[in-house]
C-alpha cells in the first residue's frame, strides 16, 4: 500500500510558508460547485466547516448531537497553548515545536509539529476577534499560565472553561455560515459509513437518529473531525457519546489507523467510587500549577487515613512524600502527564494509596493558599496578618483561579477541597493515535481527511497539556482550508456526486444489514454490560503499563468477547425510530474491533515511549526506555477482517532535534 | 436506598404521554444519571424499553441533560446540572418525579428528550461576531478591562441547556438570548454590530414561540450556571435603544 508523508522540502521554518504560497488553489467560481462533507462539530470540525464555508465551498456538516455546540471539546478545562511570548519568558515557535516533539517522546512528525507551533499564534488572534472572553490582566492584556512539561507560561485560558469558550467561538462562526446558507447543518445525524468510489472518498451514509432513516450524502471529499476513542476503556473522561465509529468505518474501508496504542492517561482525575460508575471527571492540569501531589511516607499513616483515624492535615510535613518534587526536581509537580500518571501508579502499587481502594493520591493546595494569602495581605497593606486572615485571602485567590473546578470536585465527592486535599487518580483522557494522515491531513484514501484528535498526527506518544485545543483549531481554521485545495484543485471537472451510484447503494445496504443484525440477535445481555467488560480488559492489559504476555491474553479475551457480543447482545426497539440503544450498539461493536488493534499495536512496539509503557522496557529507575534504532516509526495499521492486521511503517526522520532520553529531572 | 421513580414516558410528539412508576435501588454516591443507568440496566434485563434521556459529558458543561426533577429543572441543588446531582441529595424511601422540559418551542422527541433546535436558530440569527478566519489582528491589540472581560465571561458560561425556559411560567428564552447578547456586546470586538444583533436575535426568539419576560426571576434561580437576569435588563435597554436608534454603547452592570 503506497503512502507518503508528503512533507514539503526545505528548511523547517520555511516549509509551511513556502508550501502555502505555492500550493494549488481552487478559483472562487469553482468553489461554488464543490461539495464538502464535514463530520463532527467539535473544535476541529466546526472550525473547518465554518472556514470552508467562508471560502465559498458548499459544506454539509454532521453531528450526532442535538446541536453542534455539544461536542466534547466543550469540556476541555485548562487552556490553549500558543507561542506568543507575551510573557517575555523566552518562548518562541521553535520552543513550542521542541517542547511538543520532546513531550511526545520523539514519536511525531517534525514538519507537522512545526506548522502547528507556527499557526498557534494565529489561533489566539482569531479567537479574540470572535469575542472569546479569555482571562486578562489588570492592564487589559491577555493572561497566561503554565502547563506540564514546559518551563514557560504560554497557556491562554478562560477560567476552567477554555474548551467551552473556544467551541462556542467556533460554533458561532459555524452558525453564521449556516445563516448565510454556506453550510447545511445536519443535527442528530450519525455517520455510519464512508463511501469510496474509484478509490476516492465521495460521501457518507448517515442515520437520521430521530427517524432512524438511512440517508446517502455525496460530496467531492469528506473531512472527519470526530474526536478520539478513549471510551474504548468504558471509564474515561470522555463524554458518554464519544466514539470511534466514523474513524473505524474509514479503517474498515481501507484507511490506516496509526499508533492506536498511544493513549493518554491523565494524572488528575476524581477516583472511581463504585461499580455503577459511568464516567470519570478530570480535574484540570492547571491545578498542578498550585497543587502539590503527595502520599504519606509511612505505611502506618496510610492505614490510619484509610480507616478514617487520621486525616491528611494530621500528617506533619516530615512524614509526607511529595514524590514528584522528590523524583523530578526540575519540573516538580509540572512534569508531563504520562510521567505524573506513572508516578501515581507506582505510589499506589507500593501500597501508599490514600483512599479505601488504595487507588488515590493527594493533590494539596494548603501551601498555595498560604503563599497567595501572604502576597494578598502584603498588597493590601496588611503587614502583620494573622493566620486566619492569610488563609481567608489565600482561599479567595485560589477560588478566583479554580473556583469552578473546586465546586465540581465538591459536588462529586462531597468533600471541600479548600479544607482537605483533593484525592486524585489517573484516568483515560485522550488518544494520540488515530487515522494516519499526511502533511495535508489526508488519509491514505484520496479525498478523505482527518482533523483534530481523530488523526494521529502531532502529539507523538504523549500530548502536552493545552495542546489538544491548539491542534483542533489549527487543523480546522488554518491547515485544512489550504491543504484541501491540493486535492480539490484536481476535482474541478468532477460533476456533482451521484448518491445513487452502486457504491452508495452497496454501502447503504451494508449499514442496513448491520443494524438489522444487531436488532435480530435478541440475546440476554445489554450493550452497556459488554462495553463495561471491554473496558476492564483494556484497562487491565492495555492501560498504564503493558507487557507482552498480558497483551496476548487481552487480545484473545477481546476476540472472545466480540464473538459473545454478536451472539448474545440485546438491543430493544426498532431501526426506524429514535433508538439510543441501537446507536450505542453500533459504537460498541466498533470498539470491540479497535480494542484488539490496540493490543496488537502495543505488542508490536517493543519499547516504552510516552503513554505506552511496556514493563519489559524500563530503566533501572523505572523510567521509560525508548528504542529509537528500531521503533522510531509511526505504526500505520491496515485492518483485515478476520485476519491479522498488517503493519505499514512511516519512518520518522529527525533533522532538527536530537533524539535524547526525555528527562524532567 | 430504595426509591420510587415517576417518569414521563412518551413515544413521540404525536402520541400522548403519561407517568410510569418504577422502583429502583440506589447508592448515595451515585450521580442522578447513574441511578437512571441502574434502572435502565434492570429494564433491559427484563427485555423492556429503557427510559430515554439526553446526556453526554456528565460533568455539567455540554448542556445535554434536560429533566425536571420534582418540579425543578435539574433538580433541587443550586447551580447544578442533573448530571452533577448526586443521590446523597435524596432520602431513602423518597418518590422522585422526572419530567422533560415543557415548552411549546421545545417539542418532545421521546420520553425526557426534547428538541432544542430553536436555540441554535436564535444563535444563527446573530449570536456571533462577523469575522472570517484569517482576518484578525494581534490578540493584544485591543486591551480589554479585566472586569469587563470577566463580566462577558460570566454571561458566556451559558451551556444552552434550556432550564431557564423550562422554569419560566411564560417559557421565555430571554435569559438564554440575553446572555449571548451581553457576552458579545460587552466585548469591543462585538460592540460594532450589536444593534443589528439584538434586533435579529429577539425577533428570532419571538418567532420560535418563546414567551416574554414578566420579571419572575425563576430563570436565574434555576440556571445551573448562575447566569444573572441583569443580562435581561441589559438586553431590554439595548433592544429599546436599537429601535429608537440611540444605543451606541453597551452599558456595563
Amino acid at each position: 500500500m503506497p503512502f507518503k508523508a508528503n512533507s514539503p522540502e526545505g528548511a523547517l521554518d520555511d516549509k509551511w510558508t513556502k508550501y502555502r504560497s505555492t500550493m494549488n488553489l481552487v478559483a472562487p467560481n469553482n468553489k461554488r460547485r464543490i461539495d464538502i462533507i464535514v463530520v463532527g462539530t467539535g473544535l476541529a470540525g466546526a472550525a473547518a466547516a465554518a472556514t470552508l464555508g467562508e471560502l465559498g465551498y458548499n459544506v454539509k456538516a454532521f453531528t450526532f448531537h442535538d446541536s453542534p455546540r455539544r461536542a466534547h471539546s466543550i469540556a476541555a478545562q485548562g487552556g490553549i497553548n500558543a507561542a506568543k511570548n507575551y510573557q517575555n519568558d523566552g518562548d518562541s515557535v521553535f520552543r513550542l515545536f521542541y517542547d511538543t516533539i520532546k513531550g511526545g517522546d520523539y514519536r511525531s512528525r517534525e514538519s507537522n509539529v512545526h506548522r502547528l507551533a507556527e499557526v498557534s499564534r494565529n489561533i489566539i488572534d482569531q479567537c479574540v476577534a470572535q469575542g472569546v472572553p479569555f482571562a486578562r490582566e489588570y492592564g487589559g492584556l491577555l493572561a497566561n499560565r503554565s502547563f506540564g512539561g514546559v518551563q514557560v507560561s504560554r497557556t491562554f485560558y478562560a477560567k476552567g472553561q477554555t474548551g467551552q469558550q473556544l467551541l462556542l467561538g467556533a460554533y458561532q462562526a459555524l452558525s453564521r455560515q449556516i445563516s448565510l446558507g454556506n453550510v447545511e447543518m445536519y443535527n442528530r445525524h450519525e455517520m455510519l459509513d464512508v463511501v469510496i468510489e474509484d478509490g476516492k472518498a465521495r460521501g457518507i451514509i448517515a442515520r437520521n437518529l430521530l427517524t432512524g432513516k438511512l440517508e446517502r450524502f455525496g460530496a467531492h471529499c469528506v473531512v472527519l473531525g470526530t474526536g478520539g476513542y478513549g471510551n474504548v476503556f468504558y471509564l474515561s473522561t470522555n463524554a458518554m457519546g464519544s466514539n470511534v465509529s466514523a474513524a473505524w468505518r474509514a479503517t474498515k474501508r481501507g484507511a490506516l489507523m496509526a499508533n492506536p496504542c498511544y493513549t493518554q492517561i491523565h494524572p488528575t482525575c476524581i477516583p472511581v467510587s463504585g461499580d455503577y460508575q459511568s464516567k470519570l471527571t478530570l480535574m484540570s492540569e492547571s491545578l498542578r500549577n498550585d497543587g502539590r501531589v503527595w502520599v504519606p511516607a509511612h505505611k502506618e499513616d496510610v492505614m490510619a487515613i484509610r480507616e478514617g483515624r487520621m486525616s491528611a492535615k494530621d500528617i506533619p510535613e516530615d512524614r509526607r512524600d511529595y514524590y514528584l518534587e522528590r523524583r523530578y526536581p526540575a519540573f516538580g509537580n509540572l512534569v508531563p502527564r504520562d510521567v505524573a500518571s506513572r508516578a501515581a501508579k507506582v505510589a499506589c502499587d507500593e501500597g501508599f494509596g490514600v483512599n479505601k481502594t488504595g487507588l488515590a493520591v493527594f493533590l494539596d493546595f494548603a501551601s498555595a493558599i498560604q503563599r497567595y494569602g501572604k502576597t494578598e495581605a502584603h498588597s493590601n497593606g496588611l503587614h502583620n496578618p494573622d493566620a486566619k486572615k492569610i488563609e481567608e485571602l489565600g482561599k479567595k485567590v485560589i477560588e478566583a483561579k479554580y473556583g469552578n473546578l473546586f465546586e465540581m470536585y465538591e459536588k462529586i465527592t462531597g468533600e471541600n477541597p479548600y479544607e482537605v486535599p483533593m484525592k486524585i487518580f489517573p484516568a483515560v483522557h485522550y488518544t494520540m493515535g488515530g487515522l494516519w494522515v499526511d502533511y495535508n491531513l489526508e488519509t491514505n484514501i484520496p479525498g478523505l481527511f482527518a482533523l483534530g484528535e481523530c488523526n494521529f498526527s502531532d502529539h507523538g506518544a504523549n500530548r502536552l497539556g493545552a495542546s489538544a485545543l491548539m491542534q483542533g483549531l489549527a487543523d480546522g481554521y488554518f491547515v485544512i482550508p489550504y491543504t484541501i485545495g491540493q486535492f480539490l484543485s484536481k476535482e474541478i471537472r468532477t460533476p456533482k456526486i451521484d448518491n445513487s451510484s452502486p457504491a452508495f447503494m452497496e454501502a447503504e445496504k451494508d449499514v442496513d444489514d448491520r443494524l438489522k443484525k444487531l436488532l435480530s440477535i435478541n440475546g440476554s445481555q445489554s450493550v452497556e454490560s459488554f462495553h463495561r467488560r471491554l473496558g476492564l480488559i483494556m484497562w487491565e492489559y492495555c492501560g498504564m503499563s503493558r507487557n507482552a504476555e498480558g497483551l496476548q491474553k487481552g487480545r484473545k479475551l477481546i476476540q472472545e468477547l466480540r464473538e459473545e457480543f454478536w451472539k448474545d447482545v440485546f438491543v430493544p426497539g426498532n431501526e426506524d425510530e429514535f433508538n439510543p440503544e441501537l446507536e450505542k450498539a453500533t459504537r460498541v461493536a466498533d470498539f470491540l474491533e479497535l480494542g484488539e488493534l490496540m493490543m496488537v499495536d502495543a505488542l508490536d512496539r517493543n519499547e516504552s515511549c510516552g503513554g505506552h509503557f511496556r514493563e519489559e522496557y524500563q530503566s533501572e529507575e523505572g523510567e521509560a526506555l525508548r528504542r529509537d534504532d528500531e521503533y522510531a516509526y509511526v505504526a500505520a495499521w491496515e485492518w483485515v477482517n478476520g485476519g491479522d492486521p498488517i503493519l505499514h511503517r512511516e519512518d520518522l526522520e529527525f533533522e532538527n532535534v536530537e533524539l535524547k532520553t526525555r528527562s524532567y529531572k | 436506598m430504595k426509591l420510587t421513580l415517576k417518569i414521563w414516558k412518551q413515544a413521540n410528539n404525536k402520541t400522548a404521554g403519561k407517568f410510569e412508576t418504577y422502583p429502583v435501588e440506589a447508592d448515595e454516591h451515585m450521580s442522578f444519571l447513574e441511578m437512571l443507568d441502574v434502572l435502565n440496566e434492570s429494564l433491559l434485563t427484563e427485555k423492556k424499553e429503557p427510559v430515554v434521556f439526553e446526556h453526554d459529558c456528565r460533568e455539567g458543561i455540554c448542556g445535554s441533560c434536560s429533566m425536571v426533577i420534582n418540579g425543578q429543572p435539574h433538580g433541587p441543588n443550586k447551580g447544578t446540572t442533573a448530571c452533577q446531582l448526586h443521590m446523597r441529595s435524596f432520602k431513602d424511601g423518597q418518590t422522585i418525579t422526572i419530567e422533560p422540559w415543557r415548552a411549546k418551542a421545545f417539542p418532545i422527541v421521546k420520553d425526557l428528550v426534547v428538541d432544542r433546535s430553536a436555540f441554535d436558530r436564535i444563535i444563527q440569527a446573530g449570536g456571533y461576531i462577523s469575522v472570517n478566519t484569517g482576518q484578525a489582528q494581534d490578540g493584544n491589540a485591543i486591551p480589554i478591562e479585566k472586569g469587563l472581560a470577566s463580566e462577558a465571561m460570566d454571561a458566556a458560561t451559558c451551556i444552552g441547556c434550556g432550564a431557564c425556559v423550562a422554569a419560566c411560567p411564560n417559557a421565555s428564552a430571554m435569559l438564554f438570548t440575553s446572555a449571548k447578547v451581553s457576552h458579545l456586546g460587552l466585548m469591543p470586538q462585538g460592540e460594532v454590530e450589536h444593534t443589528k444583533r439584538v434586533q435579529s436575535m429577539v425577533t428570532q426568539m419571538d418567532t420560535e414561540g418563546f414567551g416574554n419576560c414578566s420579571n419572575v426571576g425563576v430563570c436565574e434561580a434555576e440556571c445551573p450556571k448562575g447566569i444573572s437576569i441583569e443580562n435581561i435588563a441589559r438586553m431590554n435597554r439595548q433592544y429599546i435603544g436599537s429601535v429608537f436608534g440611540s444605543a451606541t454603547k453597551v452599558e456595563k452592570a
